[in-house]
């Protein structure tokens, strides 16, 4: 009698599918702090890539007004060369958040791809990858790349990044080894095994889908990593200093002793407070994304 | 209306309403629930997943996790001397007082709630002073004596730490921790659902066995029949939120009134007898975000009206001391009997 | 009729380091035929689950064979492997983990259909995961295939697993403990579209479950098999092992479940057994696993030797020196 299926309800109400925007948008809301330096990173990004068209940077000399107090004109004062500070960070940033980027590009794919394969397969190839692991973890990398320095003119960003990228995979790849050990224990992936869904499936549309926050907090941390791995080499001297960056601003105004008076604290306060905000934003960020990738977690109760 | 049963009552619960918070509004997890508790029976609370038999559980002893509140109705307990009061008004002295010496609550998560660092000696030696109770030399003669009533070897077990024990064994500690202070009351909530078959049946005596002897009236709650039809006097059949029939075993089981309890019994496997057809209840429970008109159970009810869902069934009494609310009881009464079956 | 899946003597040591090896399944023959159902019950450690496992080519048995129509399956390759991973699905206890929560049903079982080539495009996924999801009663498919796990109910989400398993059109399904976390009400339902699929498409169950009610209701046209610390002790056909069981630990496990009925389950007769502690895997008892608990065990004999399943005269197997000669004498007297 009672035997006909009847729609079963389903578990939980779910909102209607509005504008995927406006979706992701709410959904980043909830985490206020994460939030907060979501529109943080969005800010840094729009003033490195947008500011340079509208500020423009001083280059010529002005010795009347060497360390010059903030003002309206020169809201964080200006250098050793009476250069405007501002308009050197709305510079500066481009390039090193680039090389930052790409570089976390580079060690995240080798790290995902490796250590997922590493994870899932096991064995022999595990063993294998670990090891390969700890020997480039065990290189020292700025001596490495003084000598590297010597050989290739390390001028191209590009080659920086891919260098960084080569030698900042190590750590990424057990983190992502070990969470996806962990994944590969979930019974749905039992299930699907026994699906016959095959390696490259099960890593790509099951395992790593999961993982997509782990990801993005591993490719921030990449990206933090490649950032003071950058003003690492500026200050070591091993990369030319021919551009604008906020590294080099540090370099030159470590070099100029501006740490030690009060007047020109300013200057070398300035990138490293950008850098230093810009990393806490990503991170913030990072905690957001959370819950924007899991729907679990966005169940009302 | 109070059933008429046997022995005083010493259990009123009238009109409880409870809710949970959550983001798409309060969760009505108690709608008006009523009922009486006597002198030394053993009453089943019934239902699935959501229906509020464990939420009942807790607020009774005021457990509620934060995120839920009473929001209407009464909870009056009659001690042995005759006083009486509202248990949800109780101030912390007077609750403290209350709990563990008059009504002693055994919970399906407390396997996990004790101290992995106290022996099993100590958690009855704190529980005891926390309840002022101070005569070391008598808690332990106590403890001892519980200990070889839900036959654990005292002398092995008292100077134990937690994890040198079985999951059973703790089971046994947690049950004769509730009855340190002799209390009244036991509440137990899925005494023996993580349980293998062998330690289930040894619990199950275990309980029958001391509730004869030292005479507690017990409410266990179960999403298992089988447990009721083994232990309980009486069974409170739960849905959405409400007690949808009450009634002494027999009749719940031989002679249910509301469809919902008879298309339970009809789902549940039997081990005895030949091949049985088993019918399941279509849907799933309702949604208790807010307040819908009818029967919570006519979505999925087989005898469901027009008037089921428009208008509240009232409680009935179909007998003595068998309640329920539903508009054609009678002809759920009018099915098979199932004593005659199998 | 051949069996269509043999586990032959199939044995499973797990490796806890530090010279603990916990055995977990010991030499355990049991076959399926094909269209046959075969329950496997058992309290908890009994090895029940690692047997599923080891049935459904998930885990690899450490002594012994698993054969899928007579080949082993640890050595196929190639189209003969594919035939078998097809052949031989999977379901899980727990809805909640089982389903991958950031896939929405569509993409769970259309996965395998355009995997193995099943279907030609978009659109015919579309019609056959319909097909599917209304062959275990989840209607209207429509509205269910654009959803997230977390939104269905358990019992909705256990029928999408079964879905699953049968976009592959299997032959034989390994079902642990697959109704378990289901409500009672929902349970019936989920257990009667199971036996349709048995009896319309054929396929074979290894239905594992600690509830004997169940496993009754269930294979009472097919077989049960008891484990006890990774051991069948008895297996039979449903109606000898639950109406005349001969080990004493499937009579005394018989005796102790609760019954719905009060009259019944009030004056059942229990079986008191010798001991309440279950002996650790890690330290089995000598001879027959089961002899500090037995009744009626034997000194010198269930201590010292380890029964073998022996067949009695009603058909079924037992591990049991007493039950065994007990049979013997009966059928010459």
């Amino acid at each position: 009698m009672a035997q006909l299926a009847r729609k079963d309800e389903p578990g939980q109400a779910e909102t209607p599918q509005s504008n995927g925007a406006i979706r992701f948008l709410r959904l980043m809301r909830r985490n206020r702090v994460g939030f907060v330096g979501f529109l943080f990173v969005i800010a840094v990004l729009l003033l490195v890539l947008v500011g340079p068209l509208v500020v423009e940077l001083d280059t010529k000399t002005h010795v009347d007004r060497i360390y010059a107090a903030p003002s309206w004109e020169h809201p964080f004062g200006t250098d050793h060369q009476g250069r405007d500070v501002w308009a050197q960070i709305v510079h500066g940033g481009r390039e090193i958040i680039f090389v930052a980027a790409l570089t976390a590009v580079i060690a995240t794919s080798i790290a995902i791809t490796l250590g997922s394969l590493s994870a899932f397969v096991g064995g022999k190839v595990d063993a294998l990858l670990l090891g390969a692991a700890d020997v480039v973890l065990t290189i020292p990398q700025f001596p490495l790349l003084a000598v590297l320095a010597g050989f290739i003119k390390l001028s191209n960003t590009t080659s920086i990044a891919i260098i960084l990228g080569l030698l900042d995979w190590p750590v990424l790849l057990r983190a992502v080894r070990s969470q996806v050990l962990s994944i590969r224990e979930r019974e749905y992936v039992q299930a699907v095994q026994s699906l016959g869904l095959g390696t490259g499936h099960i890593i790509f549309r099951e395992i790593l889908p999961n993982m997509l926050s782990y990801i993005t907090i591993t490719f921030i941390l990449g990206m933090t990593g490649a950032m003071y791995a950058q003003v690492g080499l500026i200050l070591l001297g091993l990369v030319p200093m021919s551009t604008n960056n906020w590294g080099v601003m540090i370099y030159l105004a470590w070099v100029r002793g501006a740490i030690f008076f009060k007047d020109s604290i300013l200057y070398i306060l300035a990138p490293i407070g950008a850098i230093a905000l810009f990393q806490l934003a990503l991170v913030s960020t990072a905690r957001s994304l959370e819950e924007v990738f899991n729907p679990r977690l966005r169940v009302g109760e | 209306m109070p059933a008429i049963s046997k022995g005083k009552v010493i259990l009123s619960v009238r009109d409880l309403e409870a809710e949970y918070t959550s983001r798409r509004g309060a969760v009505r997890a108690l709608r008006r629930v009523s009922l009486d508790l006597h002198q030394g029976e053993v009453l089943a609370l019934i239902g699935e997943s959501g229906c509020g038999k464990s939420t009942l559980g807790f607020a009774l002893t005021r457990l509620l996790p934060s995120s839920a509140r009473v929001v209407g109705g009464s909870i009056i307990y009659r001690q042995a001397n005759g006083t009486e009061y509202d248990v949800l008004k109780l101030q912390p002295e007077s609750l403290r007082a209350f709990r563990w010496k008059e009504s002693a609550m055994m919970l399906q998560s407390a396997l996990n709630a004790f101290s992995p660092v106290r022996r099993i000696c100590d958690h009855f030696l704190d529980t005891a002073r926390a309840h002022g109770w101070n005569d070391r030399a008598a808690v332990l003669q106590k403890t001892a004596d519980l200990l070889g009533l839900v036959q654990l070897d005292a002398g092995r077990v008292s100077g134990a730490y937690p994890h040198e024990l079985s999951g059973g064994m703790r089971q046994r500690v947690l049950l004769a921790l509730a009855l340190l202070l002799e209390p009244r009351i036991l509440i137990l909530d899925e005494p023996t659902t993580a349980l293998d078959i062998l330690t289930q049946r040894t619990i199950i005596d275990l309980l029958r066995n001391l509730q004869r002897t030292l005479g507690f009236a017990m409410i266990f709650i179960s999403h298992d029949l089988s447990i009721a039809a083994e232990l309980a006097d009486r069974v409170a059949t739960m849905y959405a939120g409400r007690i949808v029939e009450i009634a002494d075993v027999y009749d719940s089981f031989y002679r249910p009134a509301h469809p919902y309890t008879h298309g339970l019994i009809r789902a549940v496997p039997r081990l005895g007898g030949n091949d049985q057809e088993l019918v399941s209840i279509p849907g799933s429970p309702p949604d208790l975000v807010g307040r819908a008109a009818g029967c919570s159970f006519h979505p999925r009810c087989p005898m469901a009206t027009d008037r089921c869902r428009k208008e509240d069934p009232p409680t009935t009494a179909v007998g003595a001391s068998h309640l329920v609310e539903c508009f054609h009881w009678e002809r759920v009464t009018s099915a098979v009997d199932f004593a005659e079956e199998g | 009729m051949a069996p269509l899946l043999t586990l032959d003597g199939i044995t499973q040591v797990f490796n806890l380091g530090q010279n603990r090896r916990v055995r977990a399944v010991e030499e355990v023959s049991l076959s399926v035929d094909p269209g046959e159902i075969l329950c496997v019950v058992g309290e908890s450690g009994c090895g029940k689950s690692t047997t599923g496992r080891m049935a459904a080519g998930l885990l690899r048995p450490s002594g012994g064979r698993v054969l899928f129509q007579g080949s082993d399956i640890w050595q196929l390759k190639g189209d003969a492997y594919n035939t078998y991973r097809r052949a031989v699905q999977i379901v899980h206890q727990d809805p909640y983990s089982s389903l991958n929560p950031v896939r929405t049903i569509f993409q769970a079982l259309s996965a395998p259909l355009y995997r193995h080539n099943l279907v030609k495009d978009q659109a015919e996924a579309r019609r056959r995961v319909v097909e599917l999801l209304e062959l275990v009663d989840l209607t209207p498919a429509h509205e269910i295939l654009g959803k997230y796990p977390h939104q269905l109910s358990g019992g909705q989400r256990q029928r999408v697993s079964i879905a699953r398993a049968l976009t592959v059109q299997p032959q034989f399904i390994v079902a642990d403990e697959a109704v378990s976390m289901v409500d009672v009400s929902i349970r019936a339902s989920l257990l009667n579209m199971l036996f349709r699929l048995n009896k319309q498409l054929g396929v074979s169950f290894l239905f594992i479950t600690h509830d004997l009610a169940l496993a009754k209701h269930f294979a009472w046209q097919g077989r049960i098999a008891v484990m006890y610390l990774g051991r069948v002790v008895e297996v039979g056909p449903t109606t000898q092992v639950i109406n005349s069981p001969s080990h004493p630990y499937t009579k005394a496990l018989l005796s102790a479940i609760p019954e719905p009925d009060p009259e019944v389950t009030r004056s059942k007769q229990r079986i008191e057994l010798r001991s309440l502690e279950i002996p650790s895997l890690l330290r089995l008892p000598s001879g027959c696993a089961f002899h500090p608990r037995c009744p009626v065990w034997e000194e010198g004999l269930c201590d010292t030797q380890r029964p073998p399943l022996k067949e009695l005269p009603g058909g079924q197997l037992v591990a049991c020196h007493v039950a065994a000669r007990k049979d013997d004498l009966e059928g010459v007297g």
